[in-house]
């Protein structure tokens, strides 16, 4: 079936098969790595993309689905360089072996697009469903928290 | 791990595409909506199907709005798109309760209302608070359309009144000033089904809707417990005798997530919370929706 999606701002046209998952297609098809194969069940928020503007788990999304739609990973986010909460989350030393921080740059990203402000329990739930096994998330919500108040300045 | 099984996948532009669909194929047949049960399913290999038909082209599935005192609510409508709802907001706040305590944020994104009880898993979040609301569930199919009472559509295990021909397109609930409260026992806060839940209603003058999720086969409404309570004021006697009869009540099992016991004494609990915080709420006072109360 033909694919027609745009990847990171770039138009793709693609032949999949239905039974083709997004992950996967994007992943090996377009290349685009940052998007990890976790659970594959939707639990462990690694696959996590943004699409259309929100986040999506794309381990649980047939690629036939995206057609037409558009989708955005941390290499999208990273064209002009890093954004502030990426810069942020190395500052405070958040992520050990970054399986999870794909997932969890764009969680955080999109929480900050609707909630520029976030209590630590905004940012609690909003990466609830991605899971680190390292780091214990402390150092995780402390960045998001300051690129909180970073953006209501 | 890739989706073994074969299928064919249409995406129809109408509802009258999507049924005919429906109607006229050969095989097995499976409606995808948000697709967060059914993707999971088909890398499972729990289903086969021979035909996905995809509904997210299917113009006015997404409504929510009022129609006079009537939500409605389209079959395409995600958790997300409750809680961020105004309408929902002012006028069935324990909706985005309820809506709240599913899953995490990207599956809440993704995942639809309609698509949670036509799933009907007996943890199913929708469940309980559709029941205590009374909800209407209307369906196309090759025969027309119909309607079926949400205390009809649960009818066993993962097993509800719709046909595999036929197309949920949206619910109605008829609001009155009302009281709500969703209480969900999780094994930790964030992201998890329910170990056991509890869905209950205060309308005025003693009136209560009671229903649990996660403890029987399916989610399952107590005439008992309300008829208990209907017509008495609210008091500590009134909610231990309804809290003493939810051992008959409810049939949960053991499993990986909770024992059976566990799951009827936090039950009980539950119950009595709720009572209490959903008869302040109809007075207007009581923790704000959105409170956990476990």
């Amino acid at each position: 079936m033909n694919l027609t999606i745009k990847v990171n701002g770039e138009d793709w046209a693609l032949d999949v098969a239905p039974a083709d998952v997004l992950l996967d297609v994007l992943r090996e098809r377009i290349g685009v790595k940052s998007p990890k194969i976790g659970c594959e069940r939707g639990d462990c928020g690694s696959c996590t993309v943004i699409m259309d503007g929100r986040t999506v788990r794309s381990c649980l999304i047939l690629a036939v689905e995206a057609d037409g739609h558009e989708i955005t990973t941390v290499e999208g986010i990273s064209y002009d360089g890093m954004s502030e909460l990426q810069t942020l989350f190395i500052q405070n030393n958040s992520f050990q072996c970054g399986f999870c921080a794909p997932g969890i740059v764009l969680s955080a990203t999109e929480l900050l697009d609707n909630n520029p402000n976030p209590t630590r329990h905004d940012v609690q739930e909003a990466l609830a469903g991605n899971l680190c096994r390292c780091t214990g998330y402390e150092p995780i919500i402390d960045a998001v928290l300051a690129a909180g108040e970073g953006g209501s300045e | 791990m890739v989706i073994a099984n074969e299928f064919d996948y249409r995406r129809p532009a109408t509802l009258a595409e999507a049924t005919d669909l429906l109607a006229n194929h050969s095989g097995s047949v499976r409606v995808l909506a948000g697709g967060t049960d059914l993707v999971a399913w088909l890398r499972d290999d729990a289903i086969a199907p021979d035909l996905v038909v995809d509904i997210k082209n299917v113009p006015g599935l997404h409504d929510l709005k009022m129609n006079g005192d009537t939500l409605h609510l389209g079959a395409l409508v995600t958790f997300t798109d409750l809680i961020e709802s105004d309408v929902v907001k002012e006028r069935a706040p324990l909706l985005a309760e309820m809506a709240e305590t599913v899953a995490s944020q990207g599956i809440r994104n993704r995942a639809t209302m309609v698509g949670n009880i036509c799933s009907a898993v007996p943890s199913c979040d929708a469940g309980p608070v559709l029941l205590v609301y009374d909800t209407t569930v209307h369906l196309t199919g090759p025969d027309g359309d119909r309607s079926v009472d949400i205390n009809d559509w649960f009818i066993g295990l993962r097993q509800t009144a719709r046909t595999e021909d036929e197309v949920v397109t949206h619910l109605t609930i008829a609001l009155r000033q009302h009281g709500g409260v969703y209480v969900k026992l999780m094994r930790y806060g964030g992201e998890d089904l329910a170990q056991a839940a509890v869905g209950i209603i205060a309308y005025p003058d003693h009136e209560y809707r009671v229903a649990f999720g996660a403890v029987a086969p399916t989610p399952i409404r107590s005439i008992r417990i309300e008829d208990a309570l209907r017509g008495k004021p609210l008091d500590d006697a009134l909610v231990a005798e309804a809290a003493a009869m939810v051992r008959d009540e409810i049939s949960p099992i053991t499993d990986i997530r909770a024992s059976a016991e566990y799951r009827v004494r936090m039950t009980e609990v539950m119950l009595k919370r709720g009572l209490v915080a959903v008869t302040e709420r109809l007075a207007g006072t009581g923790p704000a929706y959105g409170t956990r109360l476990i």
